[in-house]
């Protein structure tokens, strides 16, 4: 196949060539130089003979421009390819450039294409990138924005807020790496939500990223506010993950799978610079380490288990040579019939995470977790609850507690509306009791979901 | 230092390609439709596994972790492109650790390629459309000269990896192909007495079958491609359908059928569950039997109701 095609290709800009060369010598009625042998016996001949290669020109262009077409749409996502009018009485130079598909070009009068002038559609000039955009990175918007109704004296978020809106740039970069990149606006400003790189061809089944990132610790950690079944996050992210952002830092990640004829198994190393929600930095070697291992079984054609265990460590805020160790378990059952599965699944999860922080003069050692189902019963509407239970970092023996549950509708894939009525118990102050509610909507390329 | 290591990676992948010689190829397809006729081309050179179930939503796949170790160890994965697995192949594949696979690497093959593309669309397209495809229908595997045309690719493809087996695909290539021009007789055949008949589907999954066969779609239970039936259009389509004295519906097996079933109890009409994969039901074994099943339920339900 790769072989024909090129061959096409060579043949198409071949017959684009001489037809280029052909055309305007026939216009002038100079005998071809090439076809000297030809002319002498018949013009008309010559002009049928032109006809048809034109003729045969225009089927492959027709065919190239529209091949080109899909691949420009199926690269650019939905992205029309842009026009610009094209310089009126520009010769087309040779080689032909790629043709942009038709749908781009400009039709000229028919009648202009009996004088031998341009006929069909005119490549766009002015534009000279107007192929190379295939080569625009995937682009995607989501809007995140929140609404909070209730009481919360502790903990008081904003009645209405454009909580966030993540500008997602992903595209492969060469043949041995791809990047992503999410940039988030917020009421705080703008930052690097993520921002890596992915090293896909590294020998001996490795897969490194290289950036900013999310740490890969347990689930939640892990992922964009807008992939979470809740509004909020669990509050033992708040507690002993340093908050909604949790543990995201510059650094280096490594992972292996571990071939096992059992279960997927995978082990993951990461070093960070050592400055996020719960380490802090203060000297270059006072790096964070992460490891995790997690393992994932199917346990029917639509039943799973995925369970990890995630540890961390690194220096925190509270003196230059104390640190913060963490530990995290966590355990996610997917239950999704494949028949059905656009109208049914299950997903329960907990995590339950340690963290101990050392004071100087002493430690904490606190315990946080969260458990939570979602059940999706109907082809757009999910519903799901939350159990929340979680000490503080800074002192163990206040633990903060919560319930929720939620709502969920799709209007479409592209956008969500969710509701959650949340009660708090805080070890200090009122509880809260609350009603949020959230709208996200996505713009832009089809961003593929992580499982 | 660096010597060394370029001699280990050179003596893996000579290792990797002494071992693709003695041992099948591993052909991993993203769709069971796939996988059937890579089998046929491939036959007992190559080994196949579908990640995608036939009676499953193949927009709707969960990228499984147990996928990633299928991709991780494949000689070549085979996708339908289009943008159908947009949604959950390009993780796995990132995941997979197999350089070969990645989209521009040399043992992925996009089965459309050469395919008969339909609705592919034309001017401004927003998602206002519904989950449309830019780059045309995806379903382009339900037309039998689409069949041949994916075969033909994978013939091509495997001869690539495997030069020394070159003649035998050639070989199973052409029994195919030849078998698939006897069975395109029978089946087209089974619904000359049909051509124009009038048909409404569930999704946009058809119009290959519909167009090799010559069936006249006329409408769809989704008021838009991926949004589900709504009362209002649904009352349209009932109108329309009664107008048009519509018989038959076709629809997926991974769709409800409560919103079929009604529309077919005002209009008289008959729901046909079709298969639109090898896979979708237990007797379609392959992709043979995928026109057998489908064309002999079509058939008979025309018959049955007497649709024009």
């Amino acid at each position: 196949m790769a072989m024909c095609l090129s061959v096409r290709r060579a043949a198409c800009s071949g017959l684009a060539l001489c037809t280029l060369m052909a055309t305007p010598l026939f216009a002038q009625n100079v005998p071809v130089p090439a076809a000297s042998a030809a002319a002498s016996q018949d013009p008309q001949q010559i002009r049928r003979e032109l006809d048809r290669l034109r003729q045969e020109f225009e089927a492959i262009r027709d065919s190239y421009g529209a091949r080109l077409a899909a691949l420009e749409s199926r690269l650019g996502g939905a992205a029309a390819p842009a026009a610009t009018p094209p310089a009126a009485g520009e010769a087309p130079a040779a080689p032909v450039p790629p043709q942009p598909p038709q749908a781009a070009g400009v039709d000229v009068p028919s009648g202009a294409a009996g004088a031998g002038g341009p006929q069909g559609a005119l490549p766009v000039y002015g534009n000279t990138g107007a192929s190379s955009k295939v080569f625009n990175p995937d682009m995607a918007v989501i809007g995140n924005f929140l609404g909070a109704t209730g009481s919360n004296r502790v903990q008081p978020a904003p009645a209405l807020e454009m909580h966030e809106a993540e500008v997602t740039f992903q595209a492969v970069v060469d043949p041995y790496a791809r990047a992503d990149l999410f940039l988030t606006a917020s009421p705080t400003g703008a930052e690097i939500e993520e921002g890596f790189l992915t090293l896909t061809s590294l020998p001996g089944g490795l897969l490194a990223k290289v950036g900013k990132m999310k740490q890969q610790f347990g689930k939640v950690n892990t992922m964009h506010a807008h992939t979470l079944p809740w509004v909020d996050v669990p509050i033992v992210m708040n507690n002993l993950l340093g908050g909604e952002e949790g543990l995201n830092d510059s650094g280096i990640s490594v992972s292996k799978l571990l071939l096992n004829p059992f279960f997927f198994l995978e082990a993951t190393g990461e070093v960070y610079q050592g400055d996020s929600g719960v380490f802090k930095t203060y000297k270059r070697s006072d790096v964070s380490w992460l490891g995790r291992l997690r393992g994932y079984r199917d346990l029917t054609e639509g039943t799973n288990l995925d369970i990890g265990a995630s540890f961390a460590t690194g220096h925190n805020d509270v003196w230059p040579d104390t640190t913060t160790k963490l530990f995290g378990v966590d355990a996610t059952l997917r239950y999704r019939p494949l028949r059905r599965a656009i109208y049914h699944r299950f997903m329960g999860r907990t995590e339950l995470i340690w963290s101990r922080k050392w004071h100087g003069d002493g430690d904490q050692a606190a315990f946080g977790m969260y458990a939570s189902g979602e059940y999706q019963f109907a082809q757009r509407w999910f519903a799901g609850g939350r159990y929340d239970r979680s000490g503080r970092a800074d002192d163990a023996s206040l633990i903060d507690k919560g319930g929720s549950f939620i709502v969920t509708f799709w209007p479409s894939e592209f956008s969500q509306i969710r509701g959650q009525l949340r009660r708090t118990d805080y070890a200090i102050g009122r509880p809260a009791n609350e009603a949020l509610f959230q709208f996200l909507f996505s713009i832009g390329a089809h961003g593929a979901h992580v499982f | 230092m660096k010597k060394m290591i370029v001699a280990a990676i050179a003596a893996v992948s000579l290792l990797g390609s002494a071992n693709a010689f003695a041992a099948p190829l591993k052909v991993v397809s993203t769709t069971q439709d796939l996988g059937s006729i890579a089998k046929e081309v491939g036959g007992d050179k190559v080994t196949v596994d579908a990640l995608a179930q036939g009676y499953q939503d193949p927009h709707f796949v969960e990228a499984k972790p147990s996928f990633i170790l299928k991709l991780h160890s494949a000689d070549l994965l085979i996708a339908v492109g289009r943008e159908l697995e947009i949604g959950w192949l390009p993780p796995l594949v990132n995941q997979s650790r197999n350089t070969r696979i990645q989209p521009n690497g040399d043992r992925y093959l996009d089965a459309s390629q050469t395919a008969k593309i339909l609705e592919i669309p034309t001017g401004q397209l927003t998602r206002a459309m519904g989950d449309v495809h830019p780059s045309g229908n995806p379903h382009y595997w339900l037309s039998p000269d689409n069949g041949r045309r994916i075969a033909q690719l994978i013939q091509k493809k495997l001869s690539e990896i495997s030069p020394a087996d070159a003649p035998y695909f050639a070989q199973r290539y052409a029994d195919f192909d030849r078998r698939l021009a006897e069975s395109e007789k029978r089946w087209t055949a089974t619904m000359a007495p049909f051509k124009g008949v009038k048909v409404v589907t569930y999704h946009r999954s058809w119009p290959n079958f519909t167009d090799a066969f010559g069936l006249d779609v006329v409408g769809y239970v989704e008021p838009k491609p991926g949004i589900p039936p709504s009362p209002s259009h649904t009352l349209d389509l009932i109108q329309e359908m009664k107008r048009q004295q519509v018989k038959i519906i076709m629809v997926e097996p991974y769709f409800d059928r409560k919103t079929p079933d009604a529309i077919a109890r005002e209009t008289g009409a008959q729901v046909v569950v079709l298969a639109p994969s090898v896979g979708g039901e237990k007797e379609v074994t392959d992709y043979f039997k995928l026109f057998d099943y489908n064309t002999n339920l079509v058939a008979n339900a025309i018959k049955q109701t007497g649709a024009k």
